[in-house]
């Protein structure tokens, strides 16, 4: 090694050492601080929260964890791109990033049945088939199961690569259909959903060329 | 001369003792209300309902109004900005006695009394509120309406230096609402100049608002400056933000749903993580009242 290291080559080899483990528990704080508050306020053991969320924390909490769903989703969508434009090497954070991804979206979606609709089924179920914003949540949420039930080394070896590779191609949707889903929630045009909106169309666009070959 | 008065009360229009005595109570603490300002004396209502209100906090620390930004806790962080004092309402189209009027000559002229409502927003949440205020219905005969007024227009201040929200474009400013006269002139409608016999906050309108209890919350329009009676449908602001979703009538309804969610049901705020999902009722639980107003319209086409 005789060439002075460049920036790239630096944050890899700052990175080499970093287990993924760690990824995963830091990611997950944030929902397990939400998990756990959660249920140690409606046993009443102790209000985690307490005015911190304020006055609907139900809604806040369901909000928090769509937010934390999409950031983590584009977080694991913008590997490749460090690696292919910036010649990062993050790749081995990218099956922990898009397994919170879905650790995330699976307890958005548990705040609303038990918080928001409250396990009233029949109004869960014709808003999921009626209502688009929701529809499009939920048909974003189905087509990441295959993803996050192959995100290990058995199925990599059982499916193969190709159809592996095939398989997580449904990413590509499913973020598009987060970021519409967060942009077709509200009642104006909204700043913050559209800046997600945005990234996620500019990641899509830089991934253009994998995504259609 | 003994029996020179003839009654012709009887023993059963005697106040009962205990009532006489609550009253005595209630009209002590109503006075010491008076005492401390605007909100003026709040007398019970028979419109009143039996539900027990939200807490002073959930009602003023959780609210939209967009002129102070779109989250639900930007207008009790903002809304201190805005002066209320001195506040003028411009009165005019078909009435007897256009003018501008001042907030507090108007008050001088108005009977407050307590009005606990349900409030249901359209984003299918809600909560209970003791509102101070006076019948509209008083506002628009000191102004004198004229024969040919079929609806009343309302306005909300315009003052992007005070109210930062309306730098930004999403609401064509000023805020716009309106009633058919038949609604505004309903004794369920009144101008809310107080909560919980307290001067209301800024963020809920202050000075003097709308509340319309069985229309969802937008109708009932914040910190008006105009109000004027027409013969045409006015415009309102979110009818013409987006009309498919939001039209000029907006009566609660839980049969008709907005286009992206239901209306069958609504989260009562309050109450923390277990606010409660409750059903909603239909023109929110004021049928008995106001459903006169309404027949022969379909409700689903004039939503």
């Amino acid at each position: 090694m005789s060439h002075p290291l460049t920036p790239s080559e630096r944050v890899n080899a700052l990175l080499r050492p970093v287990p993924t483990w760690l990824i995963y528990i830091l990611g997950a704080l944030p929902g397990l601080y939400i998990v756990i508050g959660i249920s140690l306020a409606l046993t009443g053991i102790y209000d985690v929260f307490g005015s911190r969320l304020g006055i609907d924390p139900a809604r806040t909490i369901e909000h928090w964890l769509g937010e934390l769903a999409l950031q983590f989703f584009i977080a694991t969508m913008s590997i490749s791109i460090l690696r292919d434009r910036f010649r990062l090497k993050l790749i081995k954070f990218r099956r922990p990033l898009g397994l919170l991804t879905f650790f995330y979206v699976v307890l958005h979606l548990g705040v609303w049945i038990g918080l928001d609709i409250q396990m009233r089924w029949g109004e869960a179920w014709s808003d999921i088939m009626k209502r688009p914003f929701i529809t499009i949540g939920m048909v974003s949420l189905v087509i990441m199961i295959p993803m996050a039930i192959t995100s290990n080394n058995a199925m990599i070896r059982r499916l193969g690569p190709k159809t592996w590779q095939r398989i997580h191609k449904l990413a590509y949707p499913a973020i598009l259909l987060g970021g519409l889903h967060y942009v077709m929630v509200q009642k104006v045009w909204e700043t913050e959903p559209l800046i997600y909106l945005g990234a996620i169309i500019v990641l899509l666009a830089l991934r253009w060329k994998r995504l259609m070959f | 001369m003994a029996n020179r008065f003839k009654s012709n009360l009887t023993w059963g229009d005697v106040t009962p003792e205990n009532v006489f005595m609550n009253r005595r109570a209630f009209l002590a603490g109503a006075s010491a209300m008076a005492a401390t300002g605007i909100a003026g004396p709040s007398l019970a209502s028979q419109y009143s309902i039996e539900d027990e209100p939200n807490a002073w906090d959930e009602i003023t620390q959780y609210n939209n109004f967009y002129e102070f930004g779109t989250g639900k806790s930007d207008p009790a962080e903002y809304a201190s900005a805005l002066t209320t004092d001195p506040w003028e309402v411009e009165i005019g189209g078909l009435v007897e006695k256009p003018g501008t009027y001042s907030f507090k000559d108007i008050m001088a002229a108005m009977t407050v009394e307590e009005r606990i409502y349900r409030f249901r927003c359209v984003e299918a949440w809600s909560m209970v509120i003791p509102w101070n205020g006076f019948e509209l219905a008083d506002l628009l005969n000191m102004a004198g309406i004229q024969s040919g007024a079929k609806y009343v227009a309302f306005e909300t201040l315009h003052r992007p230096e005070e109210m930062w929200g309306q730098n930004r474009g999403f609401v064509p400013w000023p805020y716009r609402e309106g009633l058919r006269l038949d609604e505004a002139m309903h004794p369920l409608t009144i101008m809310a100049t107080g909560i919980y016999g307290k001067t209301i906050p800024n963020q809920n309108g202050a000075p003097m608002r709308l509340v319309v209890p069985w229309k969802y919350g937008f109708k009932s329009i914040k910190s008006i400056v105009k109000i004027t009676l027409t013969d045409t449908q006015p415009e309102t602001s979110w009818n013409m933000i987006n009309a498919p979703e939001y039209g000029f009538y907006s009566n609660v309804n839980p049969e008709v749903d907005h286009p992206r969610w239901s209306q069958a049901s609504e989260r009562k705020v309050g109450g923390g993580l277990l606010a409660k999902r409750i059903p909603t009722l239909m023109f929110n639980g004021y049928e008995k009242e106001v459903s006169s107003l309404y027949e022969g319209m379909d409700l689903a086409k004039n939503f």
